[in-house]
């Protein structure tokens, strides 16, 4: 079954990373700042213009755009 | 003899971590900045004492990761490594932290373990984090680390005793950290490309050519592999992937588990998380429309400082130039070296002391916005309207300063980390319509776009348009450039949105200190070279003029009977006789014409009567080819050149602008008298003054602009590109204005 990726959760919907998409620089950037397979993130909400995002992971929050989100799959939680 | 090694401790950190924060209280106020060819990034060094002895302390561009993609983010691993050629290899890391965020602040440090060297961990901003509830056994942490762990608060000074000894005292010990372990698998694959790159590369690049597929390491070391070097990694890589562990998730997995497991048992945390100040301010800083209202009104003081507040200090350092220039020409007898003093050197000068305040103004709420937290919201909230224009979130601030004035807008794209997207910005922002190209757009319109030849609301609407230009081709340019010059893979935004705090005063002005001594000092010796070529461009050959006499000294003497005159005006008071305000009118008219016909006859006077044939497709008489030329050092120039080329002497640009009726000023009126030589037909038509408008508003006549951005850059290339570009387009711009102008008016 086709989880939804992080870009698709509303404001304040949480998930369960299942897994991210490529094997580029961007990938390498997301896992870097701790955007892993098993982590918890949830969504504090969008930019005024709907892109980017930010989303929270345990101490810290981030801010990242929907292209780069749509790489991250989440089971919803 | 080779100077004494003097030990080195390099700092590395992610941003937002208080790292120049923790530089500024280690270094103290003695610091120069270090340059390296081809890249655009900065490191800083000072100095600090501990027991006795001194250190050079390197403070390195903050990163998240020491994964170098691109020159920029390499200059930071091969200074710590000591493979830039500029530096000695520094004896120490030390990693600052956050200790709010710890976990993912020690990724960045378990890389900095393999890079051979001793390293002492920073814990930084622990009273943030106790506020949190989060509670860090220091002495634990720096047992499982297997380095030292120290405790500091860097905005107040706290723990930085402990961390200067401990620095001292592993740059002595000289044991290299550890790091976390890999897989059995990756090791081997590192031995086995170790072999083939040569033992002189360092571990750590081998580990880096394996780990980040298309990185920045790759293509230095790719040819070092020989012939299918990239099939010799791909194969690598593709071992490693079925032995289960594939890049790039094998490096992220294995630190963050490593650092799970080390800061397992050091670490307190609160039940339930803490909800933070910085929730509460964001939940209206990043609402979509408080959020966006907060941000419209900072960027409305920030615009405003720069535009106006800015005002009186400029016109302080511009009145003080003119004072000195008088007081200077009354002592001095007239000659070229009076002329190169007064008008090429201390109008150089003058020129370039006018920007300090913009500049400070602007670093100033730049050092603040960023230090607060506050910048990466910025970046947040614009991101994607910036990047539909080709630039991103952080371009939005210094395209909003240049339209004051790009000089301090270009210096402002520094905040920019990414350097296609920051010389994107840096190669668009003097498109923004800048303040100086105001007095050339109120002469005009106020000259001939105003009623009684065109009704009220044309001069308006004629203004509106000239500013759109900019903000409708900077875009345009813009992307072109991202799909040209500047093409290459789209940087990741993704980013931390940092606590908010309050900013550090000494910071702040350190910034503001750094950034208008760069400009003063590297930007500023070019933009005086410029006007002293632009001066003798204007003074030579010194010939002699119709009379026989020189004209400088010529000109001299008639001001110096005008002065003469006006004295005896002033000593006669009411009763002065008409006469002699006649007189002084008629030796005015005199002057102004000597000095016309002066600057007619010289050099660049000569090359606007050759480049005629060239400006005559845009409407333009040679007299405006040489105003053009001439208002290279800065737009405004040409109000000053038009003066004195039309015989009205030198008209400053703020005579203009304070002029109740421009249409109604001499020169406006000399101007609109204007003919083509030998006929009755008027120069300046309405296709003409949009032409040169359109002119104006495109091109990049301004030497102040182009030396910030060799400075920025680096580089020749990319402000003779600026150059060539902005000039095109204004005569691209200018003849399409004036040909299809002339068609319907």
């Amino acid at each position: 079954m086709a989880t939804p990726s992080l870009d698709q959760l509303r404001p304040g919907g949480r998930g369960r990373i299942t897994r991210i998409d490529g094997e580029d620089g961007l990938v390498q950037r997301l896992m870097e700042m701790g955007l892993l397979e098993g982590e918890e993130v949830e969504v504090v909400g969008f930019a005024p213009m709907g892109d980017p995002m930010e989303v929270r992971l345990g101490d810290y929050r981030l801010s990242l755009r929907r292209v780069e989100a749509a790489r991250v799959h989440v089971e919803p939680l | 003899m080779p100077p004494p090694h003097r030990p080195t401790a390099a700092l590395v950190g992610n941003p937002n971590t208080g790292k120049t924060t923790l530089f500024n209280a280690l270094s103290g106020l003695r610091q120069r900045v270090g340059n390296y060819p081809g890249v655009t990034v900065e490191t800083k060094k000072g100095q600090m004492t501990c027991g006795g002895r001194v250190f050079d302390v390197i403070d390195l561009p903050g990163t998240y990761s020491l994964a170098p993609r691109s020159p920029d983010e390499m200059v930071a691993v091969d200074v710590v490594l000591g493979c830039q050629k500029e530096e000695v290899r520094p004896d120490v890391v030390v990693s600052i932290v956050d200790a709010s965020n710890l976990d993912r602040n020690l990724y960045l440090t378990t890389q900095a373990l393999e890079l051979g060297l001793p390293v002492v961990v920073a814990l930084n901003m622990v009273d943030v984090a106790e506020s949190q509830g989060i509670h860090i056994d220091a002495g634990r942490l720096s047992r499982q680390l297997g380095v030292p762990v120290v405790p500091i608060q860097a905005n107040k000074g706290k723990g930085l005793d402990v961390l200067r000894a401990a620095i001292a005292c592993a740059a002595l010990d000289r044991t290299p950290a550890k790091g976390p372990s890999f897989p059995e698998a990756f090791e081997r694959e590192v031995g086995a490309l170790r072999e083939t790159v040569g033992a002189d590369t360092p571990n750590f690049l081998v580990r880096r050519l394996l780990l980040d597929v298309g990185g920045y390491t790759e293509k230095r070391l790719v040819d070092r592999l020989g012939p299918g070097g990239a099939e010799t990694l791909k194969a690598a890589r593709g071992r490693m992937a079925a032995a289960g562990c594939p890049t790039p998730g094998v490096e992220a997995r294995t630190r963050y588990s490593w650092i799970r497991e080390a800061t397992a048992g050091c670490v307190q945390r609160p039940a339930k998380r803490f909800v933070t100040w910085t929730d509460r301010i964001d939940k209206v800083l990043t609402h979509k429309l408080w959020g966006t209202l907060v941000f419209l009104a900072l960027m409305f003081v920030v615009f405003q400082s720069i535009f106006t507040w800015a005002k009186p200090l400029m016109d302080g350092i511009d009145y003080g130039k003119d004072v000195l220039a008088d007081w200077l020409r009354d002592l001095m007898p007239a000659g070229p070296l009076t002329s190169l003093l007064l008008d090429g050197v201390l109008k150089g000068v003058g020129s370039v002391l006018v920007f300090l305040p913009q500049i400070l103004i602007l670093f100033g709420f730049i050092a603040i916005l960023e230090d607060c937290g506050y910048m990466a919201r910025a970046a947040f909230l614009m991101d994607k309207l910036m990047s539909r224009c080709g630039l991103s979130g952080k371009s939005f601030i210094p395209m909003l300063s240049s339209v004051a004035c790009a000089v301090p807008g270009i210096m402002a794209a520094r905040v920019i980390e990414n350097r296609r997207d920051r010389l994107a910005t840096i190669l668009t922002a003097p498109l923004m319509s800048c303040s100086a190209r105001l007095p050339v757009y109120v002469l005009l319109i106020g000259a001939f776009m105003s009623p009684p030849r065109f009704s009220w609301w044309v001069s308006g609407l004629t203004m509106f348009l000239m500013y759109s230009i900019g903000l409708v081709v900077a875009p345009i340019v813009a992307l072109t450039l991202k799909r040209t010059l500047l093409r290459g893979e789209t940087p990741a935004f993704v980013m931390e949105m940092p606590l908010y705090k309050i900013p550090s005063v000494r910071t702040v002005l350190r910034r503001m200190y750094d950034s208008g001594m760069a400009f003063v000092v590297r930007a500023g010796t070019l933009i005086l070279a410029s006007m002293v070529l632009v001066w003798a461009l204007l003074y030579f050959p010194r010939a002699e003029g119709p009379n026989g006499q020189l004209y400088d000294v010529h000109l001299a003497h008639l001001e110096d009977e005008l002065k003469d005159l006006q004295k005896q005006k002033e000593a006669a008071g009411d009763g002065a006789p008409s006469e002699l305000t006649d007189a002084i009118e008629a030796k005015e008219k005199e002057a102004n014409a000597v000095q016309g016909e002066w600057q007619r006859q010289s050099l660049l006077g000569r090359a606007g009567l050759a480049i005629e044939p060239a400006v005559r497709p845009l409407g333009w008489d040679w007299k405006i080819g040489v105003a053009a030329l001439a208002s290279f050092p800065a737009r405004e120039v040409v109000v000053g050149t038009l003066g004195v080329i039309y015989n009205e002497g030198k008209v400053k640009s703020d005579d203009v602008m304070e002029a109740e009726n421009v249409g109604e000023t001499r020169l406006a009126r000399a101007m609109q008298d204007a003919k083509w030589e030998g006929t009755d037909r008027p120069v300046f038509t309405t296709p003409t003054a949009l032409s040169l408008m359109v002119f104006f508003a495109l091109c990049c006549q301004c030497a102040s602009t182009l030396a910030v951005i060799r400075r920025e850059t680096l580089s020749w290339g990319w402000p003779a590109f600026t150059f060539v570009y902005m000039t095109v387009l204004a005569y691209i711009g200018a003849l399409a204005v004036y040909q299809i102008g002339r068609l319907f008016l």
